[in-house]
């Protein structure tokens, strides 16, 4: 192990490890535990000079219920679930058999179909924003959330067939091919073999995945402008902090951690499948 | 494999591929298209070459954007001040070597958007050796510090919109580093500056990056073989020799996704941009072209310049796209 593991280290030494790593750890979260103090105060305390390194006072919930209270954000938050989890289904379950596919098959273009999956994921959102936008229109779901499901879906699936194609070459060859010789179909072996062998593949993914879209401003401000219960909480967010609530510092900051908490409690819950998922290909060369 | 039916492959990847390809793939090159062309956004016409306004009460018809050719026009207006601007640039830094009095050069909005870019992907970068230095920090075994690594990277499932609001509470003149301000004399904070923000938005950037780069780290020190490293130790080596020496070859592969994921994060960079700044203050002293694109196009409804920002972008990025792309495909040959 590298650096040396603590527990052989001196008495002394290990408590200054311990300390540092407490100090660190606390500059490290110290702008987010500001906002979560600011969310707290009073907006009069706050616009009146009390934005630096106070403590409530009076304490105070208003930053919250109202946030909680605003149709508008209330509204894109709990839209956020019903865009993310379909993505995260269409994404994964078209990605899982198209990783079936390119990995245990052999066929002509089989490498080329996987770069442009791996590639496509990297490309910058702005080269897909007119057309998509104009795709949208013309199916006459501009302005709705299916616009952010249809987009997200499809990009989504590119980051997930890079993901699964890679777990599934790992497993074994063997198992299809007994299945093969007993007369199975190709598609019984997908559902029989394959599925249950890709279960937590499919969990890191969908942690991974819920997070990506749950954070996604960019496709939200150009699919869903005016349609506040329609775009993403992230935007859904913004637009009551540029409108209404202009300068309201606790509003913003409730919501900010409002916005952050699916993401935080998904990720806490799910923390190994997490960073499995983030991690893969990241320690193999 | 004999007897598998051929087209059992092509049926599975068939919905993905068609997907895929439909909103990933086209629209790439319906953008080249576009910027080609000027085009307003809102002007269209039937696909039959008639106008909406031919059309009977209840009739409709395919709409086409109706737009003008204009070749390379878009790209060379991009381009245009370029070399007027580097020239600028240039003569403000000799100035500054030399020690001549000089002051900041005014330069187009264009050549403020690039020089932004090449701050970002000079800067940003510094994500992955602090992320280093934090997985070399925290790689150790005890349960209370896996859960303090949980603690350094869950800021990585923050939304960047919510980072952004984070960090412009973070940054405000009357905030808390306030005191900090007034030492220093910047009245208007660190993002209120038009020479300093971009510097902010990065900083902020970090905060994510840093965290990402550190869980990379920590998942390619876990894959070092501990014979090695203890072969090393029974060598001689230790403590720094033996990070540069031993460990650090060993962690390529981490660094190299670090390095790619990092650098197209760079190029990415809109919703920070977007939340802290919207581009300002002043003209464009943030922009960056992702989102002076999104600006321009949404806003000024120059779609075809849009599109053309868009391509600049696309190019830049692919360079590294490619070589993401070619490290896959080898490391796959080779097992």
């Amino acid at each position: 192990m590298f650096p040396r593991p603590i527990e052989t280290w001196k008495p002394s030494a290990r408590a200054l490890y311990i300390l540092s790593v407490l100090i660190v750890l606390l500059g490290w979260l110290l702008p987010l535990i500001i906002i979560s103090i600011a969310s707290f105060m009073t907006a009069d305390q706050l616009n009146s000079g009390g934005r630096g390194l106070n403590m409530p006072n009076p304490f105070s919930v208003d930053g919250w219920t109202t946030a909680i209270k605003n149709d508008a954000f209330r509204g894109s938050f709990i839209n956020s679930f019903f865009i993310v989890l379909p993505v995260v289904a269409i994404s994964v379950g078209l990605a899982t058999m198209a990783g079936f596919a390119l990995s245990k098959y052999r066929f002509r273009g089989q490498l080329i179909i996987f770069a442009i999956f791996i590639g496509g994921n990297f490309v910058p959102f702005q080269i897909l924003m007119v057309p998509v936008l104009r795709l949208t229109q013309d199916l006459g779901i501009y302005n709705t959330k299916w616009a952010l499901i249809f987009f997200h879906g499809a990009f989504q699936t590119g980051f997930c067939v890079f993901f699964m194609r890679n777990f599934i070459a790992q497993l074994p060859s063997e198992l299809l091919e007994a299945a093969r010789v007993e007369g199975a179909s190709e598609w019984k072996i997908f559902i029989r073999i394959v599925l249950p062998l890709v279960k937590p593949a499919i969990a890191a993914l969908s942690v991974l995945i819920f997070t990506f879209v749950w954070n996604d401003f960019f496709w939200s401000l150009v699919l869903t402008p005016a349609s506040p219960d329609g775009m993403l909480a992230p935007a859904g967010l913004s637009n009551i902090i540029r409108g209404r609530f202009y300068n309201a510092w606790n509003v913003m900051a409730a919501g900010s951690m409002l916005v952050a908490l699916p993401p935080v409690i998904m990720f806490f819950l799910l923390q190994k499948q997490f960073i499995a998922g983030l991690t893969l290909g990241a320690n193999k060369g | 494999m004999g007897n598998v039916n051929r087209f059992a492959p092509w049926l599975f990847l068939f919905p993905a591929l068609v997907y895929f390809f439909l909103l990933v793939i086209y629209p790439i090159f319906g953008s080249f298209w576009i910027s080609f062309h000027d085009w307003n956004g809102t002007t269209f016409q039937c696909s039959d070459g008639r106008s909406l306004l031919e059309l009977e009460e209840d009739e409709s018809c395919r709409r086409v954007p109706v737009m003008t050719w204009v070749g390379l026009e878009n790209y060379e207006r991009f381009f245009e001040k370029t070399p007027r601007d580097f020239e600028r640039v240039k003569n403000y830094w000799v100035g500054i070597f030399t020690g001549e009095p000089v002051r900041w050069p005014r330069i187009s909005v264009e050549s403020k958007v690039l020089l932004n870019n090449i701050k970002w992907l000079v800067l940003f970068p510094a994500a992955i050796p602090i992320g280093l230095a934090f997985a070399l920090f925290l790689n150790q075994s005890p349960a209370w510090v896996r859960i303090t690594k949980s603690m350094f990277f869950f800021p990585f499932v923050l939304s960047p919109a919510v980072i952004a609001f984070v960090f412009q509470y973070f940054y405000d003149p009357a905030g808390p580093l306030k005191e900090i301000y007034s030492a220093l004399g910047w009245s208007s904070g660190l993002i209120g500056d038009q020479h300093k923000a971009t510097y902010g938005i990065i900083a902020a950037g970090w905060y994510p990056q840093i965290a990402y780069c550190m869980i990379i780290y920590l998942a390619g020190l876990t894959a070092i073989e501990p014979e090695q490293i203890e072969a090393a130790r029974l060598d001689g080596a230790k403590g720094w020799k033996l990070l540069r020496r031993v460990i650090l070859p060993q962690l390529w592969p981490a660094t190299f996704i670090a390095l790619v994921v990092t650098m197209i994060g760079a190029l990415r960079s809109f919703d920070l941009v977007q939340v802290m700044t919207g581009g300002g203050p002043g003209r464009g002293s943030t922009d960056v072209l992702a989102r002076y694109m999104y600006h321009k196009t949404i806003f000024d409804q120059d779609y075809g310049y849009g599109a053309a920002i868009a391509v600049i972008l696309f190019l830049i990025m692919l360079v590294f796209i490619a070589i993401f792309i070619q490290q896959m495909v080898r490391r796959d040959e080779e097992t």
